[in-house]
This record gives C-alpha cells, structure tokens and sequence, in this order.
C-alpha cells in the first residue's frame, strides 16, 4: 500500500454493510436511529456519512444509457464487462492492450471514502476500493516528455442505448494534467463498499478525482494514453464555455447557468435543502497544484 | 355517429370541475412521493422537474384546444379555463419547490432569477400566467369586454414560449424532450397565425 495519502474518513464512518443495505427501515424505527449514531461516529455531525449503496446505483450520470438519472441503472445492464482490457500506449515505456487483471496485479487497492461532486450541483459521499493511478502509471513506465493522461471510455452501441443518440460525441474521454494524474488522492476505482463496481457506476475500472466536478471522473476506461498535449475532453467539445478542461470544484466560480456555491447532498430527502460547497470540494491539499494559475479564468 | 361526435357526446357529460380535482390530486401525489423518498434519492429536483414538465404539459394542452376543434371537430372548449387555471396552479407548484425546498432564501432565490437567464425567462412565465388566472373568470370577462380580454390573453403564447426556453436552456447538451416541446409550440402558434385565414376561406368555400 502506497499510503502517499492519508484518509481524513475512517473505516468507523462507513455505514455497516447491515445498515446501509436496509438503512431506509432502519430510520423508521427509533432502535436505528441509535445504531445510525453508533456506526456513523463524529463524522455524522459533519454529514460525512457516506451514501447507500442503493443510493450510489440508482442516481447516475452515464450518458451512454441515456440523460436522466435513472436510465443507467436501467439500461446498464447490458454492458458487457467480461475479458476487458485496457489499452495503454503513448509516452509509455511498457505499451500494449493489458488484460484488467494484468494491469492491476501486484497493486494494492485502498478504501476511499470520497466527497462526489457533481456539476450539475449535487452530491453523494461514496466509500470507492481503488488503486492509486499513480501505482498503475508507474508499472507502465511513463516517459520524461508526457504531460498529460488521457483516458477513453468503452463503446458498445450494441448495448448502450444512449449512444446512438448522440447527446455527446462519443467516446467519451477525459484527461488529466500529469501531476494532477499523479497525485495521491486520484484513483482508479473498482469497486465500492466492498463490492464489484456496477455497471452504471463505471464497471469494471473508472477514475475518481475527487477535487474535481464528477464528469471528469470518467466510467468505464479502455484506453490510457500519456501525451505531451493537453487531450480533447468531451463537455469541453460539446461546450467549452461551461465545461473547462480543469473543472475543479470552486464555490467561487458559477457555471454560467446555475451557482457553484451550494450543493443539494443526495439522500437528504425532500426538505434538506443546500450545503455550501467547498473549495476543491474539500481537499485543499490540492491547491499547490494550480499555484499561479487564475482559476475564474482556466476553469 | 363518428368517433369525434361520440367523444364530444361523452365529454360533454364530463363536469368541468373534474379537471381542478385531477389537476389537485395529481400534485398532491407527486408531493407525497417525493416526502416519502419514493421518487430518487434526490427529490427536490425530481420534484421540480415533474412540476415543471406537468405544468408545459398543460399549457400546450390549453394551446391545442383550438385547432383541436378547428382541424378534427373534437371540442373541449368547456374544460379550456379549467386546464389554463390548473396550469398556473401546477407552475405556481413549481415555482414553490424551487424557491422553498431548492434555493431556500430569498437572497439566493433573488440572485438566480436575476443572473440566470433559464431562471428569469421562467420566472417571466410564470409573472404573465398571474393576470391569466386572475382573469379566468366570467366577471373579468364582463369587465374588460370581450375583445380586451381576449387581447389579455394572448399573453398565453408568449408563457408557452417562455417556458420551452427555460427547458431547453437548463438542461445539459443535446437532448430530445425540450425539442419535442418546443416544435409542438412552434406549430401550435403558427396554426394560430393561420386560423383566421383558414376559417374564412373555409366559411367561403361552405358559402
């Protein structure tokens, strides 16, 4: 285990498997509301608690099965996941089509119980299984002259529906700056609360960039190239003026349509109203990365 | 008897108040959903878009009662105010789910409807239904006299119009829904552009 970072959650403020899998009866009655208070610790205070599993499957974005939030736990199913390999090639010493389990063998996969960000102003908390993608990067051997990453998400159309219409240009893909890539709180993520991860959440192997707005984190990788140039990114095409290739999450900064200060966390049911949001959606730890860079400006 | 003349036959049996209770009970419902986390684990916004959709719904349905009777003899002149009136009722819905449960205080609810332009044109859609419901009522009619209210009223295409903007500046690329919305507006204002026309040369050709 790399340890480069260190979890400001702990394993006490997962919801136990029990709880989290019945946590809606569970509330009903008086008895669970202690076990809640119990499992959830201190943080609950902070309402750091981290979001059912039934939660995290059931609201997605994943516009390859459709727009609205229910359709990629409808449709996702169909998502063939099995003998998946992800092709790396680029300024890689080591390039090639890896075999999932190739590519992960001999790293360790860490829980990470992360803040997740939406654009569009909403939030989960999800505790991820993951491996730092700087473990990955390393086992491919990345070259001096690399300076970004970029990544490429599966297309089956076949078997996603959302794919033929076109919402977006697919393939989707995302990219990363170099050291943004390297940091220790990025990861690829395979799973989470212990469990493969479903379809809709970007099976079988997805990043997760917690600082920044979710679509960065894109599903369902095929494809790692390292690059010396800033790579396309898809809401950067569809609209560069709303969708930057950075897209860290800043209060400060709207999305020229809707405020960026304040977030409606899921689950809080219908009278929960709004959250502040936090810079880099509170991992200041990340600052130093964009020193000297005007952030209203490379959004 | 023809299919249209049997509808307008049963129609007609239909008490124009069965729209309000319908109309009621149909918000009433999607409320008790979202309150009870049967409607997503995020229903405030669920809960907006279904007012939302709900309220366009019935504007373009007010819209169609028009050339509905023009084009195929179907009548549901008598349930037009009713439709209109549970209209603005549905967007009044709407407009309290976003300013109570969504932005919360009136600061922040004061800042969107001034910054974001999908917010201020469906906030001006929703400003111009209040004279409508206000004046969906006999008296006003008397009031005003025919022609003016019906002037008055007009105001309903710009409400249509309005709030297909608000739909499709709010949503996130290219989607389908508020397309569909908004070329069925399009058609129905511009069945309306030729109606007089129509009429008359139809009133010449019968003459």
């Amino acid at each position: 285990m790399a340890y480069r970072w260190k979890n400001d959650l702990s394993l006490a403020d997962i919801t136990p498997k029990s709880v989290y899998l019945n946590r809606r009866q569970i509330l009903a009655g008086t008895a669970g509301l202690g076990a809640i208070g119990l499992a959830g610790g201190a943080q609950a205070q902070d309402a750091l608690e981290p979001n059912t599993l039934e939660e995290i499957r059931s609201y997605n974005n994943y516009y390859e099965f459709g727009t609205g939030k229910e359709d990629p736990a409808q449709n996702a199913h169909n998502l063939d996941t099995s003998d998946w390999s992800v092709k790396v090639d680029g300024l890689v010493d080591n390039p090639g089509d890896y075999a999932l389990a190739d590519l992960l063998d001999g790293l360790s996969v860490e829980e990470r119980i992360y803040r997740f960000r939406c654009v569009e102003a909403w939030s989960m908390v999800v505790p991820w299984n993951g491996i730092e993608l700087a473990d990955i990067l390393s086992k491919v051997g990345v070259q001096e002259t690399a300076k970004y990453v970029a990544f490429e998400t599966v297309v089956q159309p076949d078997n996603m529906i959302g794919v033929q219409r076109r919402v977006l240009d697919f393939p989707y893909v995302e990219g990363l700056r170099l050291d943004e890539a390297m940091h220790p709180l990025t990861i690829m993520a395979t799973g989470l609360y212990d469990e493969p991860l479903a379809n809709q959440n970007g099976a079988p192997i997805r990043l997760v960039v917690p600082w920044k707005y979710g679509f960065k984190s894109i599903k369902s990788i095929v494809r790692i190239t390292l690059t010396d140039q800033e790579p396309p990114t898809s809401w950067n095409k569809a609209n560069a003026r709303e969708y930057g290739f950075y897209s860290n999450v800043n209060p400060t900064v709207d999305h020229p349509r809707w405020s960026q200060a304040t977030e409606r966390l899921i689950g809080g049911g219908l009278f929960a109203g709004r959250q502040d949001t936090l810079m880099f959606n509170g991992y200041p730890e990340v600052a130093s990365l964009y020193e000297g860079m005007d952030l209203s400006v490379d959004i | 008897m023809s299919i249209v003349d049997r509808l307008n036959q049963s129609l007609r049996k239909i008490p124009t108040w069965t729209i309000y209770i319908v109309g009621t009970a149909w918000v009433v419902w999607l409320f008790y959903l979202a309150a009870t986390n049967r409607m997503g684990p995020e229903p405030i916004n669920a809960l907006e878009r279904e007012y939302g959709e709900l309220g366009l719904k019935l504007i373009v349905l007010g819209l169609m009662v028009t050339p509905l009777r023009k084009f195929t003899g179907l009548n549901l002149m008598k349930f037009r105010r009713a439709i209109g009136v549970t209209a603005f009722f549905v967007v009044l819905a709407h407009f309290l789910v976003w300013a109570l449960l969504d932005v919360g205080t009136i600061g922040r609810g004061w800042t969107e409807i001034v910054k974001r332009p999908y917010v201020t044109v469906g906030m001006a859609s929703f400003v111009m239904l209040i004279p409508l419901a206000l004046t969906s009522n006999n008296l006003s009619i008397r009031k005003l006299g025919g022609a003016t209210w019906r002037k008055l009223h007009k105001l309903t295409y710009p409400v249509a119009l309005f709030a297909v903007v608000h739909y499709l500046w709010l949503v996130k690329g290219f989607q389908i829904e508020p397309f569909v919305y908004l070329i069925l507006v399009i058609v129905l204002l511009a069945l309306r552009q030729s109606l007089p026309n129509w009429r008359a040369t139809s009133a010449k050709r019968t003459a």
